[in-house]
């Protein structure tokens, strides 16, 4: 049995954990990660790539808030690591669109906005509607179709992929000690710190993240955390490499750096099932036919699904156990959006003081259920 | 690099193919890729974003080094395709520009 010891040790090394564990590495921590290998379930490798702002936060201003404060901070995450770590993730904030193809779509969009326009502190992110003819001169490919759009500069892309390899660079830069194919058995309070059990052996930490994605719901109680959350699947399309078709992303729709057009993304709850539906699959690409018509002639080169991490209201859910302080979890739905405020805000925060204050609104007691023992 | 083929153990069918015009001869049941290493066709396609020579790496259909033209329908899979006689091959430079932008 080999033990070690650290500050903080994360479990999950996808975006979530990746960010987390470099946030606290940044700040001066010894960090270990612990992941799992190629045929685990994970978000970080089968999503869509957006940061986005519009829409976000419906019901919670904390949240909406949190996610321009993120798209905010985007550029700075991506100049540390293309300047220290020398990956260039392709972050580009040129606005984003969210195309309606009929009146109902339309009526309903407005109605978000505005309801969104009325949360306290949020100003709607700036998000406005525009007509099919403003929306046509910002992005000409768009068809007949299309009866309007709403619209919001701060939206963006990124490719998620190097994004990842960009984080998981960071933390051997910062000599973190991240463990592939170390499934978490169990984590137990011992001493001032924490047991975690592996089948290669028993790693002791100070404090411990609970950043598993869908682990998590396994891992919680074990120190006194409920974290409901459920896999939801998105189905996403790739068309081979075109010229540039699309100057802003939209909210199904984007063109990468490389060409290729990502059509996205289904949600459906079969459980932890990431296989393909082409019932599914077509939906989503008759849809983005209606909406680029041009996209009609473009050739599909892979298609895949992933699972989203669903809390019940769909909000992230930060929390500190009450029972067992330093012991954290960190789970999201949109992990690339936030992988900004996760590196440069949330980690720091967890070597202080009061981080239940601090993120009282996203605690999981919001849902009413009984705090674990 | 050369690729050598291991002798036959039953006599297989010949077909011929493409390659930009260039006849090359292949085995019946061979994937596109195998006959194109066979033929030492070389880089068979320039990506898009770099335009660096690419041709094909996995063989088995994963990292999509190997797109070719085949009968007209660019970006195929060149090791998930079997030859056939007749088959018209082309090498790709860049990305596939779609029409009616705007329009
Ligand atoms: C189809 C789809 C589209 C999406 N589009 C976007 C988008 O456009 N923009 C956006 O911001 N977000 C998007 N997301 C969401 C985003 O991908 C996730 O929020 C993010 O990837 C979650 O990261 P994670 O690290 O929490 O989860 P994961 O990537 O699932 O990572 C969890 C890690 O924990 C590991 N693990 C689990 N249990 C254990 C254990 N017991 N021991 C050790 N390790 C364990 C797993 O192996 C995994 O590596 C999308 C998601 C999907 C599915
Ligand atoms: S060689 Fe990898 S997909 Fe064909």
């Amino acid at each position: 049995m080999s033990t070690a010891a650290c500050d903080v040790l994360v479990i999950g090394g996808g975006l979530v954990g990746a960010a987390v564990a470099w946030g606290v590495a940044r700040a001066g921590a010894t960090v270990c990660v612990l992941d799992e290998g190629d045929d685990a379930i994970r978000a970080s490798r089968g999503n869509f790539g957006l940061v986005w702002v519009q829409g976000k936060g419906d019901g919670m201003p904390d949240y909406a808030a949190w996610t321009r404060d993120s798209a905010g901070r985007w550029l700075e995450l991506a100049a540390i690591i293309g300047e220290q770590d020398g990956i260039d993730v392709a972050l580009r904030q040129p606005g984003g669109l969210e195309p309606c193809i009929s009146e109902a779509e339309w009526v309903e969009r407005e109605l978000q906005v505005r309801r969104m326009h009325n949360q306290p502190g949020v100003g709607g992110n700036d998000v406005r509607m525009i007509s099919a003819a403003e929306a046509r001169e910002l992005e000409p490919a768009l068809g007949p179709e299309v009866v309007g759009a709403s619209y919001c500069p701060h939206d963006g892309h990124v490719n998620p992929l190097f994004l990842l390899r960009g984080l998981h660079a960071g933390l051997a830069r910062h000599g973190v000690d991240h463990r592939l194919d170390h499934w978490v058995e169990s984590v137990r309070p011992d001493g001032d710190g924490f047991a975690v059990r592996t089948a290669h052996g028993t790693l002791r930490a100070g404090r411990v993240v609970l950043a598993a994605g869908l682990g998590n719901v396994r891992l919680g109680p074990l120190v006194g955390l409920d974290v409901p959350t459920e896999a939801e699947r998105g189905h996403i399309l790739v068309t081979e490499r075109l010229d540039p078709v699309l100057s802003h992303p939209m909210g199904r729709l984007r063109q990468t750096e490389e060409g290729t057009v990502m059509i996205g993304a289904s949600a459906d709850r079969v459980g932890l099932d990431t296989s393909l539906d082409l019932a599914t699959a077509a939906a989503l690409a008759a849809r983005a036919r209606r909406v680029v018509p041009a996209l009609g002639r473009a050739r599909l080169v892979r298609s895949w699904a992933a699972l989203r991490i669903m809390s019940p209201d769909g909000f992230p859910i930060y929390a500190e156990s009450e029972n067992h302080p330093g012991a954290f979890v960190v789970t999201c739905h949109s992990g690339v959006t936030l992988a900004a405020v996760h590196a440069l805000y949330l980690a720091p925060s967890m070597l202080q003081p009061g981080f239940n204050d601090r993120y009282a609104a996203f605690h999981p007691r919001r849902f009413g259920g009984a705090e674990a023992a | 690099m050369r690729f050598d083929r291991l002798p036959e153990i039953r006599p297989v069918p010949r077909v011929t193919l493409s390659i930009d015009d260039e006849p090359v001869e292949a085995r019946l049941g061979d994937t596109v890729t195998t006959a194109l290493l066979a033929a030492d066709a070389g880089a068979t396609r320039q990506t898009p974003v770099s335009g660096a020579g690419r041709a094909a790496y996995c063989l088995m259909g994963v990292c999509f080094e190997c797109l070719v033209e085949i009968d007209g329908v660019p970006n195929r899979q060149a090791c998930l395709v079997s030859v056939s006689d007749g088959m018209v091959v082309r090498r790709q430079r860049g990305a596939t520009r779609l029409p009616e932008i705007g329009g």
